[in-house]
């Protein structure tokens, strides 16, 4: 542990994902502070983004109950956005396979950012290195900033005028842009996806579309001996 | 039970499941080399599909030019190979400026 911290590696994995944890930090303040702001005790932000850990969910199930939508809809509604998660799970599930402990503790971590941020290094050590590195940051990171904003209540103002939205899909343009560069069969199969998802984004509840995207899976053929 | 705590532990448990399957299911069953394959391009189609709506839509509905607009700059810096901070700063103060020109 003491040499992994010390390789310029490691520094430039933390260098990098720092900025994803600084954007992430200050959405978990707006949802500590859209929660509370909304009526709900400070717990309820603070607890949920412990043990739930996925903030899209934890946004759409607040506002769902906010609006009075009743527990039912805010959960299905959460759980629906999270169904990716399992999907995300597989792909880095042999980054985890170091031991009981590490599979148990890694699933918790799982998300969008840290997924991507893994997958888009070059080798196996860096992607195990950086699912962690960029997982535990973030927890540490989302949990105090919704800590902070539920206590903050809505000091803060309307974070819309940080451009922060722009900020998340943009690291993940950064992170798949490599993969999609050297591998044209997985470029027609994320554009495919990314199509049907826009189309289908009116027309379904939230969540959905991202899952109908796996449909842009059946221009996936069998490669021709290279590895993907 | 408070439905609040109900709706948190479900959310809870339910996001753990989905998040457990992969990890427990590998190194057990032996997952074909095409599934392994498909559940990585699986993963990147996701990310794409995730970026695009976020960039473009919200609640339902068009985002708004200010949005799209930080994250095609992102996008150009990323494609031209720009560093990981100048990708993300330069579509937040995009946005963050056109916001504060007036645009949605």
């Amino acid at each position: 542990m003491r040499s992994l911290l010390r390789t310029p590696d490691t520094r430039s994995l933390v260098r990098d994902s720092s900025l994803v944890w600084l954007a992430s930090g200050i959405v978990g303040v707006s949802f500590g502070a859209v929660s509370v702001a909304g009526g709900l005790p400070v717990w309820v932000p603070v607890v949920m983004s412990l043990v739930v850990y996925a903030g899209s969910a934890q946004f759409s199930a607040v506002g769902v109950l906010l609006a009075g939508g009743g527990p039912l809809a805010a959960a299905a509604t959460g759980l629906l956005l999270n169904t990716r998660t399992a999907a995300f799970g597989l792909a880095v599930a042999d980054l985890l396979d170091t031991g009981r402990a590490t599979r148990f503790l890694g699933a918790h971590l799982v998300t969008d950012e840290t997924v991507a941020f893994a997958l888009a290094q070059s080798d196996p050590v860096r992607r195990r290195r950086a699912f962690w590195i960029s997982g535990i940051g973030l927890f540490a990171v989302w949990n105090t900033g919704v800590l902070a904003g539920a206590l903050a209540g809505s000091a803060l103002g309307d974070t819309a005028r940080y451009g922060l939205d722009a900020a998340f899909p943009a690291v993940l343009v950064a992170l798949v842009l490599p993969a999609v560069r050297a591998d044209a069969t997985l470029l027609r199969c994320a554009l495919l996806g990314g199509a049907l998802a826009l189309a289908a984004t009116p027309a379904v509840p939230a969540g959905v579309p991202v899952l109908l995207a796996l449909a842009g899976l059946v221009l996936h053929r069998r490669p021709q001996g290279a590895a993907v | 039970m408070n439905a609040t705590v109900a709706v948190i532990l479900a959310l809870a448990v339910g996001t753990y499941a989905f998040r457990l399957v992969g990890p427990l299911l590998h190194g057990r069953v032996t997952v074909p080399a095409r599934v392994q394959e498909l559940a990585s391009a699986g993963a990147v189609v996701l990310l794409v599909a995730l970026l695009a709506t976020g960039a473009l839509t919200e609640g339902g509905g068009f985002a708004g030019w200010a949005r799209p607009a930080g994250v095609l700059v992102g996008g150009v810096l990323a494609w031209r190979r720009a560093p990981f901070a100048v990708v993300v700063l330069g579509a937040a103060a995009t946005t963050a400026v056109l916001r504060l020109a007036g645009v949605a």
